[in-house]
């Protein structure tokens, strides 16, 4: 008998929604307040396994596509190299920099280094996370 | 600042990264990883000769000065251990191309020995107690994997024994690492060795040194080695050269660090004890390395008994014997990788690591057989071979110290390590020939004859050539025994206390 789960369907389509604009907001605001690449990649993790568990491993992989391993390897390599570009301006690795521009729409907005790092961060997380997930879940 | 001091920990991170992404390209990945490779060894090539030229090299990452940044440093005793590393990882790499299987290729063998090989390099180079913690777990991660890679069931249970045993002795370090930090509140070794004799190295501060010393004998096998045997024998051949040769000198490069840098003023004490635990590890591995009459059991157990001189080295601490530690480390780091392969190949060969069932195979494999001679009068350190300075000098630099027992102990396990290595040598090569061709288990080829090649050419021109690299050796040895060089160099002449 296949159990009756509409109720954790509905949930889950408006909570996932909920959960990956807020690890949005966790991840921009970690740049001056608590938040940031690992907490909000972590987050919209959590996102995406609550997709997996309510939809099964398969409906989920159709409509995301992603090797989460590369996602990882891919996330790591953005930070990396974020780091080892103050090599060309030859400034110590890691060296930030930030500056404050007056963008179309959002006005006077401050634009850093430090987010291009955090992406990465971020990106690494999800591959991480998702991957300790999926492959638990692979053997019985 | 010189950015040059990051590249050997990041290079081979960036390409294990590529690699993961480009997953099925077999051919792709191995050139890039011996591309990577050769990057780590030409930059310390280059930081060996800036650091001759211009002193120790150090880099505060993000322009954060020490003691609040994160400080990479550079100084000889490193420059040399990572162009060390670099050689001998190059070689085990080569060997495993055709050795190691497409199955564990698959399944990211490359990507996990770079990341291995970043480990090494970033312990070698932090200048900061809780990275060489960081960079300690990047290696031993890439090891778990390493063991277990292929999933047969020898390697499962070694593995799962290896990694309790790692994350016991991790978690130790985290430990004192944060009693350290509790006593001096700080974590930076030229700070910390400021701060250590400032407020004097009283009993408390050597009872902290003496649980860095237990977690670092645990990971150097210095005494606490009752791990290796067992693990070094359960993964294939190239991993376990890489291990042999790589893994435990961590160990002993961080014991090196930590008590010539930070915990040198109760040498009566700490000092002495690193002698006793050096003279009982070279016995007992030299009596394992005797006893035993399994080619794998014999080659771990000649591990420990290194080891054990090595650090003999640092308990007498004078100039000769950190010479000598030096000169001796090199050759062992490229020994070990030299004599696993050698085993390895003829176990695979012969099918079998039981001796008495090796016989005669000098018929059929000559040059196997003269080279596994060569690389074992060098494990012994007979002159002209590369094992040879290094024992002198250790062995001096104990007697300059009155420790005549411990340089004794140093004189006759050799001799033991020479007998267990030539029973190898005797039983296998030796003898009537069982196997034709054609009935051996395995045959040789380019890919695994050209490393072993290399590195007893290796050993024996750093035998020979051992006068070329004494300068560099010289100025290991002075920034070790002088930590003012290295608080200078990382700490800049700030007024920081």
């Amino acid at each position: 008998m296949k159990p009756n789960d509409v109720i954790l369907h509905s949930v889950t389509k408006v909570a996932v929604f909920i959960i990956l604009t807020f690890s949005i907001y966790l991840f921009f605001g970690g740049h001056h307040n608590p938040g940031g690449g690992f907490i909000g990649g972590l987050s919209v993790a959590s996102g995406l396994v609550l997709l997996y568990l309510t939809f099964d491993i398969e409906t989920v992989r159709r409509n995301i596509p992603v090797d989460f391993k590369k996602v990882a390897a891919f996330g790591v390599l953005i930070a990396i190299f974020t780091g080892a570009s103050s090599l060309f301006f030859d400034k110590p690795f890691l060296n930030q920099a930030f500056g404050y521009f007056n963008l179309p729409i959002f006005g006077k907005t401050e634009l850093a280094t430090a987010v291009l790092f955090d992406v990465g961060v971020a990106l690494a997380v999800i591959g991480t996370a998702v991957t300790i997930i999926l492959s638990i879940s692979e053997d019985g | 600042m010189n950015n040059t001091v990051i590249l050997p920990m990041i290079i081979p991170v960036i390409a294990g990264l590529i690699m993961v992404i480009f997953r099925n390209n077999i051919r792709f990945q191995r050139l890039l990883s011996i591309f990577a490779i050769l990057a780590v060894g030409a930059v310390s090539l280059l930081l060996m000769n800036q650091i001759r030229n211009e002193g120790i090299q150090t880099l505060q990452a993000g322009g954060w000065a020490a003691p609040f940044g994160i400080t990479i440093v550079a100084d000889m005793f490193s420059a040399i251990l990572l162009l060390t590393t670099s050689i001998v990882s190059l070689f085990c790499l080569i060997f495993a191309f055709s050795s190691i299987g497409r199955e564990r290729e698959e399944h990211y063998f490359y990507p996990m020995f770079l990341f291995l090989i970043s480990g090494v390099c970033g312990s070698f180079l932090t200048g900061d107690l809780f990275n060489l913690f960081v960079c300690f777990e990047v290696m031993l991660i890439s090891s778990y994997v390493l063991i277990s890679l292929g999933g047969t069931k020898l390697q499962l249970r070694e593995s799962t024994k290896y990694i309790l045993i790692n994350v016991i002795s991790s978690s130790l370090f985290l430990l004192a690492i944060a009693y350290l930090y509790a006593i001096t509140g700080t974590l930076n070794l030229a700070h910390l060795s400021l701060r250590v004799a400032e407020a004097g190295q009283d009993g408390l501060m050597t009872t902290v040194a003496f649980l860095f010393l237990i977690v670092f004998s645990m990971k150097a096998a210095l005494f606490l080695f009752f791990w290796l045997p067992g693990s070094y024998s359960a993964p294939p051949t190239a991993v376990a050269a890489i291990f042999a040769a790589l893994l435990t000198k961590v160990g002993i490069y961080a014991i090196f660090r930590l008590f010539t840098l930070v915990f040198y003023h109760e040498q009566e004490t700490t000092h002495f004890v690193i002698g006793i635990l050096g003279a009982i590890t070279m016995v007992l591995g030299a009596m394992g390395a005797v006893a035993y009459q399994d080619i794998k059991k014999i080659l771990t157990y000649n591990v420990i008994v290194g080891v054990g001189f090595i650090i003999s080295g640092l308990a007498s601490f004078t100039s000769m014997g950190m010479m000598g530690s030096i000169y001796y480390l090199i050759h062992d780091i490229l020994i070990k990788a030299l004599i696993f392969l050698l085993g390895g190949m003829i176990i695979h060969l012969a099918g079998t690591s039981k001796l008495k069932d090796i016989s005669g195979l000098i018929r059929n494999h000559p040059y196997l057989g003269w080279m596994f001679f060569v690389a074992a009068l060098s494990l012994a350190g007979i002159p002209p071979l590369s094992g040879f300075l290094g024992k002198v000098f250790i062995t001096r630099g104990t007697f300059e110290e009155g420790y005549y027992w411990l340089g004794a102990i140093g004189l006759i396990t050799s001799l033991m390590v020479l007998y267990s290595i030539m029973k190898i040598f005797m039983n296998s090569f030796w003898g009537e020939t069982y196997l034709s061709r054609e009935m051996e288990k395995g045959t040789t080829n380019v890919s695994t004859m050209l490393p072993i090649g290399c590195l007893t050419v290796m050993t024996i021109a750093l035998g020979l050539g051992s006068e070329g690299i004494h300068e560099y050796v010289q100025i290991a040895t002075e920034s070790m025994m002088n930590p003012i060089l290295y608080i200078e160099a990382v700490m800049g002449g700030e007024p920081i206390r």
